[in-house]
């Protein structure tokens, strides 16, 4: 195992920088929530063209507006949204790896395509992990490449372990989302699903959703027809990745990875892992459709995904 | 044969591809919580390692498992043998009291005045009836170690504030509905602030991390000032406090 050595400065922070590994698994009892990438599907390729494995860290780039300044030379992989990323000012192509010398410039600048960069360093980030994870939880406080849940910060120093790997590698065609395309979230109606109104259910799965402004990384607000339940609220209950819960003010709110643990409000179901990390990649404003489906599928889909990667 | 379950329970609810929600019971009580820390234990041994995180609360508990090395069908199958010869945690049942000291004040404490001319009661009462009978933990959520606690004397139930605070200092004891908590740091909250404890309710450093666990039996118990000083108490009066 190689030494961490200091592989990144930070010379701009941008808005929301975050160091993520899979994720905190094991303490949810706690109050402890999971963490990890809003977009599993853009960060396990960042790794992937990195020639890491599965759930060594990544930054997250979130809006763009980050500046790192290699302070040796690295392989890095970019993948996820197009936030504008250039290397001492050349527009850097998304969806590979490629080499960084030592004093070169890597930015990321407004959003393109999507809303959230990953950025991997072959070999890995260094961090200590904090209940058993790395995973950057800021409103707790906990992990992250400090160790205290903060995101980065103007001078802060990144530390890597790293290693040789080949620069060029390129993520398959059909790998490259294109964000700006109309979004289909696969959803698993859940067990309250029949306490909606048969109206508000055809609405659910029929109208076009807009991502509204109220959107972070602990959920995601939809706005569009106002859905009516039966149960205005219930005991509260623990609460899965994408469960979309209903306020009642008959919004949805897609849950995602920094989700409070427990909670009260009936469900319309939850999306699937890969329809959470799509949605994680919308823009407010953008257009969403939720579709129902079978665990089954959503399963089938969610195991050729994982299939890929080691 | 007699179950202590209503009609219809335990029941197995759809949670998304890696989850099922194990429903126990309908309504919030003590009672419960020796089935579910039960049903946590006999999870954790069934499940092995493609167990993912478990939350038991108040009368639930979600079962998250790894999908890749277990299917949601055989999940199903694991749960429903389970429960067909769960038992109560006999452990649970008498557990030791965890006590938790509080200074029971109106700087620390600025609701303890709402709290007694709601129960007509004086100050002193309410912190009598708060200290007098032991809690149990039915979830930690909204926080690290925020332990949910009850079920507080029917007196003492209080709504929450209209506007909740932007910064509750940590260590805070509160009250809201019939409902009692400690904060465990710094955090936005809008339940009724009655005193303060010194003790750490949560340590990253610590084995288990949270002082409180699911299922613990709780009691406050009153200190005076110089006494929650000197273990380590924050007492800057809430208008100042951090």
């Amino acid at each position: 195992m190689t030494h961490a050595t200091d592989g990144l400065r930070v010379a701009r922070a941008g808005p929301l920088a975050l160091l993520q590994d899979a994720g905190r698994f094991g303490v949810r009892r706690l109050g402890v929530t999971q963490g990890g990438p809003a977009d599993l599907h853009g960060w396990a390729w960042a790794n992937q063209l990195a020639g890491n494995a599965w759930g060594t860290p990544a930054l997250e780039v979130t809006f763009g507006g980050l500046e790192l300044v290699a302070e040796q030379d690295l392989v890095v992989a970019v993948a996820g949204a197009d936030l504008s990323a250039t290397l001492d000012g050349e527009p850097l192509d998304g969806w590979r790896s490629l080499s960084v010398k030592a004093g070169q410039r890597l930015a990321f600048g407004a959003p393109v395509n999507g809303l959230r960069a990953y950025l991997a360093v072959a070999g890995g980030f260094a961090a200590a992990p904090v209940l058993g994870s790395v995973a950057c939880v800021v409103r707790e406080g906990l992990g992250g490449h400090d160790g205290l849940g903060h995101r980065l910060a103007e001078g802060d120093a990144l530390r890597v372990t790293p290693r040789c790997a080949d620069a060029g590698r390129v993520a398959p065609r059909e790998a490259q989302v294109d964000y700006r395309r109309p979004a289909e979230l696969a959803l698993l109606p859940g067990a309250q699903v029949g306490e909606f109104s048969g109206e508000s259910l055809f609405q659910a799965f029929n109208a076009p959703w807009r991502v509204d402004d109220r959107a972070d990384r602990m959920g995601v607000r939809l706005s569009g027809p106002r859905l009516d339940c039966r149960m205005a609220s219930m005991i509260s209950e623990g609460i899965g990745l994408g469960a979309v819960q209903v306020p009642p003010d008959g919004q949805p709110i897609a849950l995602l990875n920094d989700r409070q643990t427990i909670g009260g409000y009936p469900r319309l179901g939850a999306l699937s892992p890969l329809a959470c990390s799509r949605l994680a990649q919308c823009l407010p404003g953008q257009e969403v459709r939720l579709k129902a489906v079978a665990t089954e599928q959503a399963l089938a889909a969610y195991q050729s995904f994982r299939a890929v990667f080691a | 044969m007699s179950t202590p379950f209503p009609q219809g329970l335990p029941r197995l609810e759809p949670a998304g591809l890696d989850g099922w929600m194990v429903r126990l019971f309908d309504a919030i009580d003590e009672a419960n919580m020796p089935w579910l820390t039960a049903l946590v234990r006999e999870c954790e041994t069934a499940f092995g390692d493609r167990l993912v995180d478990l939350v038991p609360s108040y009368t639930t508990v979600l079962v998250t498992f790894d999908p890749l090395r277990l299917s949601p069908d055989e999940a199903r199958r694991w749960l429903i043998e389970l429960l067909q010869r769960l038992q109560p945690d006999e452990e649970a049942a008498d557990a030791p009291v965890k006590e938790l000291p509080v200074w029971y004040d109106a700087s620390v404490g600025p609701e303890l005045a709402r709290l007694a001319e709601l129960a007509g009661m004086s100050c002193e009462e309410v912190v009598a009836c708060h200290s007098e009978r032991s809690y149990r933990v039915f979830a930690l959520g909204f926080a690290p170690g925020f332990a949910f606690m009850g079920s507080v004397d029917a007196r003492l139930e209080a709504p929450r504030l209209d506007t909740p605070r932007r910064r509750v200092p940590a260590g805070s004891v509160a009250v809201a509905g019939r409902q009692t908590a400690a904060y465990p740091a710094v955090t936005p909250g809008g339940w009724n602030l009655i005193g303060r404890t010194p003790a750490v309710l949560f340590d990253r450093d610590r084995e288990g991390f949270s002082l409180l666990q699911v299922g613990d039996r709780v009691r406050f118990v009153p200190i005076e000032r110089s006494e929650f000083e000197r273990l380590g108490g924050d007492t800057r009066p809430m208008e100042e406090g951090r």
